[in-house]
């Protein structure tokens, strides 16, 4: 009894070091975007908001920013779109192969990210397609649709499936079933695919490093603004401000799909 | 007219068995991502292995079928060492980030008892914050005037910072298995998740030691989900090339850093079209090697 406990002891401290082995480099941002010094060393000197001042003078950071939201929101839509489609089709017919079908829409996730650039990037190339946000946007694509689907799948095969036949047996077409029955059921699930989309798409700077031409979107702006000295304070304000915002959207979308689970469990019962 | 009426009975017949085929509909369903992957995917990964033939004059480039790409690769000692080293560092990274990720994912499956989701949820949101400023923030930490060194020469620890933290493969290491943590943890977690606990406590029953028994049963029980675990980590990282340059100065030079000068300053799209091939092909053998390896530790312990 005595050494069990003793072993939970040190397995707590360890997962305690472990947070804070996590959590140390993200708390670097925040911590030193208020030190009022040019140097990112201790000790803190005062405080100071000048940093968070100097980015709202950004002309670069505005349009950095005004371009990864385009191209967050659209590859959001447009994934999660086809992963509504796609789950659908793996969860509700039975198909030959779809086993394979999935690991092919899935391979994006386990192949470097860097060589799905560098071949989209000669694919653009041979194509005379110029490098805009647009290409980005289609790389994205590529690496979201598999989040998506992963999200969805699971979403789709949490209810019951007698709900939709219900609505058909009541003369509702294909159509209105999807609308009236299935889409709000699945609704945590698309809203949490939306985000998680979102913000792989917003921070994602690999693929983003090879597809974009002129216009720059966040992760790019941060990149170059790294070879500066005198800039690494307001990146670290930018990235205090990143780290907000990316946690507060993920937790909501956390808590959304699995508030949801719960809720189509319960009306399984 | 008796053939556009069989003609329309023929097309009515075809929609019936449509609609009454499951497998049709499905295909339909799925047919918009499998396009997009398509073209996305397979078709871009045809052009690279097409280019990786091709040959780089000046700015253009010259479409005859040429081996010279993958010669230069075993001629010039320098790509073959890089990829070595990038392995290399990357099974070292897999092993790190396994390592230590499989007691916290044992933690959080055996013993915490409410609100797993509340650590689950915690393990992961550093991973969903920004990947470069993550990144950036460790060679702010281990920098020769960085949090560490400054931190401990206020504190009157050290005299001189030290030298040893920033730019070589162990910083590289560092970074990225607290990148990749989250990866780990969760195919871990999900395995050690499924155990039938009553197969532990059986084992207790007749006898063995909670060392033991978590070596004949909980480890191996664990098994496939190290194994996601330690591929989602090893695959990714063999490419990355943030990680290098922002923390592993010269010595930590990986082979992606390489490929993406061939896209840069150095210009030369079909050798570095031919070496993200060779290391592709090289991953997937090392992969089929620890496969190979763990069939061989699970025979051995079962």
């Amino acid at each position: 009894m005595i050494r069990t406990r003793s072993r939970l002891n040190t397995l707590s401290v360890y997962a305690v070091i472990y947070l804070i082995f996590l959590y140390a480099p993200v708390a670097v941002l925040p911590l030193f975007s208020f030190n009022d010094s040019q140097y990112i060393t201790f000790p803190l000197l005062g405080f100071t908001f000048k940093w968070y001042a100097q980015l709202a003078d950004s002309q670069g950071l505005q349009n950095a920013l005004i371009n990864s939201l385009k191209v967050g929101l659209s590859v959001a839509l447009l994934s999660t779109v086809l992963g509504i489609f796609a789950a659908k089709a793996v969860t509700r017919y039975r198909m030959r192969r779809s086993g394979l079908l999935i690991s092919f829409i899935m391979v994006p996730l386990v192949i470097p990210e860097i060589i799905l650039g560098i071949s989209l990037l000669m694919t653009f190339s041979v194509g005379g397609i110029k490098l805009s946000l647009i290409t980005v946007g289609i790389g994205h694509l590529m690496l979201c649709t598999p989040f998506s689907m992963l999200v969805l799948i699971s979403r789709m095969e949490g209810f019951d499936k007698s709900y939709e036949e219900a609505a058909q047996d009541l003369g509702e077409n294909a159509w209105w079933t999807f609308w009236r029955v299935t889409f709000p059921i699945i609704l945590p699930g698309v809203v949490a695919s939306f985000l998680l989309t979102f913000t792989i798409s917003f921070d994602e700077f690999i693929l983003a490093f090879f597809l974009a031409g002129t216009d720059a979107t966040l992760p790019l702006h941060i990149w170059s603004q790294l070879r500066f000295p005198d800039k690494l304070p307001s990146v670290l304000a930018l990235g205090a401000i990143i780290v907000m915002v990316s946690t507060v959207v993920i937790f909501a979308a956390e808590l959304i799909r699995r508030g949801g689970v719960d809720l189509g469990n319960k009306s399984k019962v | 007219m008796p053939s556009a009426a069989s003609e329309q009975s023929l097309v009515s017949r075809f929609q019936l068995r449509f609609r009454r085929s499951e497998a049709m509909r499905g295909y339909t369903l799925l047919s918009p991502t499998l396009t997009i992957v398509l073209l996305g995917l397979l078709f871009p990964l045809m052009i690279l292995v097409t280019l990786s033939f091709w040959k780089q004059e000046y700015v253009d480039l010259i479409q005859t079928f040429t081996l010279t790409n993958y010669a230069d690769f075993f001629r010039k000692k320098i790509y073959y060492l890089i990829l070595y080293r990038s392995i290399r560092i990357s099974l070292l990274v897999m092993l790190v980030t396994v390592l230590l990720a499989y007691p916290l994912a044992y933690f959080i499956a055996f013993h915490v008892k409410r609100n797993k989701m509340i650590w689950i949820i915690l393990v992961t949101i550093p991973f969903w914050t920004s990947y470069l400023l993550r990144v950036f923030s460790w060679k702010v930490i281990l920098g020769y005037n960085g949090v560490i060194n400054s931190g401990l020469m206020s504190l009157g620890i050290i005299a001189e910072p030290l030298e040893f933290l920033l730019y070589n493969p162990i910083a590289v290491v560092i970074t990225l298995a607290h990148a990749w943590a989250a990866v780990a943890i969760l195919p871990i977690y999900v395995s050690l998740e499924k155990i039938d606990r009553s197969l532990i406590e059986a084992s207790r029953d007749l006898g063995e030691s909670a060392f033991m028994t978590f070596i004949r049963v909980t480890l191996p029980l664990s098994l496939p989900g190290v194994i996601a675990a330690s591929l989602l980590v090893f695959i990714p990282t063999v490419g990355d090339y943030v990680t290098p340059s922002l923390v592993g100065g010269t010595r930590g030079i990986m082979i992606g850093n390489i490929i993406q000068s061939m896209f840069g300053k150095a210009l030369n799209w079909p050798l570095g079209a031919a070496l993200s091939i060779i290391s592709m092909i090289t991953v997937t053998l090392v992969v089929c090697l620890l496969l190979g390896a763990t069939q061989l530790f699970r025979k051995k312990v079962a």
